[in-house]
């Protein structure tokens, strides 16, 4: 049985919880869900840092905790990242991030140093007292360190949470591309969609200890009854290809499978998947295809469901020609004004499309 | 009678203390430890016989001593021996003439255990024991007569591994009482207080040590307290007597 | 009169044996408060604390009792073979190790606590065994903990006098002690003496404690980010 089994009861005063989901061999699977959801507590769990009462945790059909058996924690091929660094303060940037590399075989040390301190950019480091490295450097190098423990289940906490804004979009790109480079699976601890949306594959939906959702991250984004929808930066995920790319305005068009949407110019080779973001507050409604506009962007949709938000505000979920779904975020104005009901024909205006991977 | 003594006392003290207008008739002494039994029995007949009242602090002769000699408020000392009184006489700490010994103490050699041995001097010769108590005979005037007992029975050499040394008579005492050390030399007095088992006991024939004289002398600092005085003289009434040789001390008639 | 060595050695060699069997059996202690909670905690770190505040003559006494012959402790040293422990060097080490207990484990609960449960579980999940995250993690990360505690423990066994005195018997070269020589020396009026060792432990005291004020400096800077 391949996959990430896992399941838990476990009471802690007033907080009970209660979950079981299985997450994919492959790519990252997103633990999203409020403070107090018990996100957290899950991958604590997973790691063998707390101990259910009750619970069964299966790694590849490896028995990490069943009724009779809990694998201790350093018996568990975990890479785990915690939301702070935790880097150890009395050893160097070398020295920690080979501290757990040391611990394995060197047989099973399938992920070299040099192919971490690369990818993560942390060469000039090394050398370094951890104290002298910013939040970002930092995190990057507790990755490094999990990393190189050549782990089979790769556990973040809100690895991106003590953060600025622009150490953030600074270390976005190093996870992408370790989840293209290493075919680790991950269980990433979120409640910020727009990482989700960037990161995620799947997703499991945590609410007051209990799971609400699960399923494909890009469908799960979109659901209108589910919280994720309502964030101010709601967004959808579309998958298609890179189709061609446009020189003299400097663009890269992606196709959707009959349409194509523009991005800004990404040295990129034509035909490669390519996975793009659409925050619904970037897409607007038309009834008729308007050519003289400065969008670029224009897809031809129809309408699945709508929600109010607020008193001013309805969310719009779009199906595109190829099922793909995107949201719009409209003012209730605008949705009367229109007549905006289910399986009604539109078109949809694109501001601005993000080029994730 | 001595509703009459009593009486006249106070009126002494009354007028002492109309006269001079200032000192409440209080006396502060310093006694040594050994002598706590028989001095708690006396210091309240002493306050009914005269009204004065008495503030006592109990220590080992010499660290009462060295507190003296530091500029200690105490009137009168109460020694377990006669070094220290005639020393504080020599440095002008205490009143020349007032020294006088108002108890002998009895060395005794115990043990808690009930018959541990018959003929004493047998045993401590044999020394079939791990230990065996005795005072520091350096600082305690008990220890060193229990030294010169065992240098008088020639069992010294034969015991000093086995010695172990109280700081005070009071605690080669505990030291036998727990029972860590087999048997020690003791103070009849203590014997006389035990409320515990009975033990093994043997007093000591005087003719084995130099006597225990125990002096009291009156302080410099007490020259002047009609209470100080008092205390000193109470303790040779047939009343205190009467207690101190109770308390298994011999006094001089 | 020759200066006398004896005692000096044989406090020295009593504390260094009183701070190393604290260290064994303080840090598990410190590290187990550190860590529970248990509702016994509390009840339990009152004990360890409890030689702070009874005078040395309380814990002597009650020492002197359960280590007599037929006192409990004192039955189980027999059955060991060990035989009863007061007037003994081994009594010593006994009664300061009791003694100085708050002295060892306070200061390491404390390094443990501020310290965390983090960097040990960090260490867990890259492989550590917990033997080996104590020893590559924690002890170096709590090091200062461990410096204060090691010297306090032998400071304070220097220092020691009542306990010391209460359970020892003054016995040369077993249980005469420093203080305990220094005391005899000012009880028989050898003023010289005393005041010999006195100045030499003053000042030893003095470089202790100013050593671990240094040495505590400059890992605190160390560690500063």
């Amino acid at each position: 049985m391949s996959g990430i089994e896992v399941a838990l009861k476990h009471r802690l005063g007033d907080f009970e919880l209660d979950v079981a989901f299985t997450a994919p061999a492959q790519g990252v699977t997103a633990l999203f869900g409020s403070s107090g959801s018990g996100k957290t507590s899950v991958l604590r769990a997973v790691a063998g840092l707390d101990r259910a009462d009750r619970g069964v945790v299966r790694v590849n059909g490896e028995v990490w905790q069943d009724q009779d058996h809990f694998l201790p924690i350093h018996q568990r091929s975990i890479g785990y990242v915690f939301q702070e660094a935790s880097l150890f303060p009395h050893l160097s940037v070398q020295d920690n991030m080979q501290y757990g590399m040391r611990r394995i075989p060197a047989a099973k040390r399938q992920i070299p140093f040099h192919d971490v301190v690369e990818l993560l950019g942390i060469s000039g480091l090394l050398k370094r007292a951890t104290q002298r490295l910013s939040g970002g450097e930092r995190q990057r190098v507790a990755i490094a360190r999990a990393l190189l423990t050549s782990p089979r289940l790769l556990l973040m906490d809100e690895p991106l949470s003590a953060l600025d804004h622009a150490a953030k979009q600074a270390i976005l790109p190093y996870l992408e591309r370790l989840h293209d480079e290493f075919a680790i699976p991950s269980l990433y601890v979120s409640h910020d969609p727009n990482e989700v949306a960037r990161l995620a594959d799947h997703m499991v939906v945590l609410e007051r200890g209990g799971i609400s959702a699960q399923g494909e991250a890009a469908t799960l984004l979109t659901r209108l009854d589910l919280p994720l929808a309502g964030y101010d930066d709601a967004s959808a995920l579309l998958e298609g290809y890179v189709s061609s790319h446009d020189h003299s305005y400097h663009l890269t068009w992606i196709s959707l499978q009959g349409n194509r949407v523009a991005v800004p110019r990404e040295d990129l080779p034509v035909g490669r998947h390519a996975r793009v973001q659409i925050q619904a507050r970037d897409v607007s409604l038309s009834i008729r295809a308007h050519a003289d506009t400065s969008i670029l962007n224009i897809l031809p949709v129809r309408v699945i469901d709508t929600r109010e938000i607020s008193p001013t505000q309805v969310l719009v979920r779009l199906e595109l020609e190829d099922g793909q779904t995107l949201l719009s975020r409209i003012t209730r104005r605008s949705a009367v004004g229109m007549g905006v009901h289910e399986g009604m024909q539109l078109y949809a205006q694109v501001k601005s499309v993000a080029l994730l991977s | 009678m001595r509703f009459s003594i009593q009486f006249f006392l106070s009126t002494m003290v009354a007028l002492a203390l109309f006269e001079t207008g200032v000192e409440a008739a209080e006396v502060k002494l310093a006694v040594a430890a050994n002598f706590i039994g028989a001095n708690r029995e006396i210091a309240p007949l002493f306050e009914a016989a005269t009204g004065h009242t008495t503030r006592i602090s109990y220590g080992s002769t010499g660290k009462l001593y060295a507190q003296i000699e530091h500029g200690a408020p105490f009137e009168l000392f109460l020694a377990a021996d006669t070094e220290r009184p005639i020393k504080a006489e020599e440095e002008g700490l205490a009143v020349a003439g007032s020294r006088f010994v108002y108890a002998k103490g009895k060395l005794v050699l115990w043990s808690a255990r009930p018959a541990l041995f018959n003929d004493a001097e047998g045993f401590l010769k044999q020394g079939d024991f791990k230990h065996i108590a005795l005072a520091n005979p350096k600082t305690a005037p008990y220890g060193l007569a229990a030294q010169q007992v065992m240098n008088q029975l020639g069992v010294l050499g034969s015991l000093t591994p086995k010695l172990v040394r109280g700081e005070s008579i009071a605690q080669a005492f505990q030291f036998t009482a727990t029972g860590n050390a087999e048997l020690g030399f003791v103070a009849m007095a203590q014997i006389k207080e035990w409320q515990g088992e009975a033990g093994t006991l043997w007093e000591i024939p005087s003719e084995y040590y130099s006597p225990i004289a125990q002096a009291a002398v009156l302080l410099k600092k007490g020259q002047t307290n009609p209470a100080a005085t008092a205390y000193l003289e109470f303790l040779k009434s047939d009343v205190a007597r009467e207690v101190i040789e109770r308390y298994g001390y011999a006094v001089e008639r | 009169m020759a200066f006398d060595w004896q005692p000096v050695w044989l406090t020295l060699k009593l504390a260094s044996t009183t701070t190393l069997v604290l260290l064994i059996i303080g840090t598990p202690i410190a590290w187990w408060l550190a860590r529970t909670h248990a509702w016994y905690k509390q009840a339990l770190s009152a004990v360890v604390a409890l030689p702070l505040v009874l005078p040395p003559t309380v814990l002597g006494f009650y020492l002197l009792i359960m280590l007599a012959p037929d006192g409990p402790v004192g039955r189980l040293t027999q059955a060991l073979g060990i035989g009863t422990l007061p007037f003994t060097f081994g009594g010593l080490v006994f009664a300061s190790v009791l003694y100085s207990l708050p002295f060892v484990v306070q200061p390491l609960q404390n390094a443990f606590e501020s310290l965390g449960p983090r960097p040990a579980e960090v260490a867990a999940t890259l492989r550590a065994s917990p033997w080996d995250r104590f020893m590559s993690v924690v002890i170096p990360l709590t090091r200062s903990g461990f410096l204060t505690a090691a010297v306090l423990s032998f400071a304070h066994t220097v220092g020691e006098f009542g306990v010391v005195l209460m359970i020892g018997g003054n016995i040369p070269g077993e249980t005469r002690v420093l203080s305990v020589a220094i005391y005899d020396h000012v009880e028989t009026l050898e003023y010289g003496q005393a005041h010999l060792l006195a100045a030499g432990m003053l000042g030893f005291a003095f470089l202790v404690l100013m050593t671990l004020y240094l040495v505590n400096g400059r890992i605190t800077r160390s560690h500063q980010p």
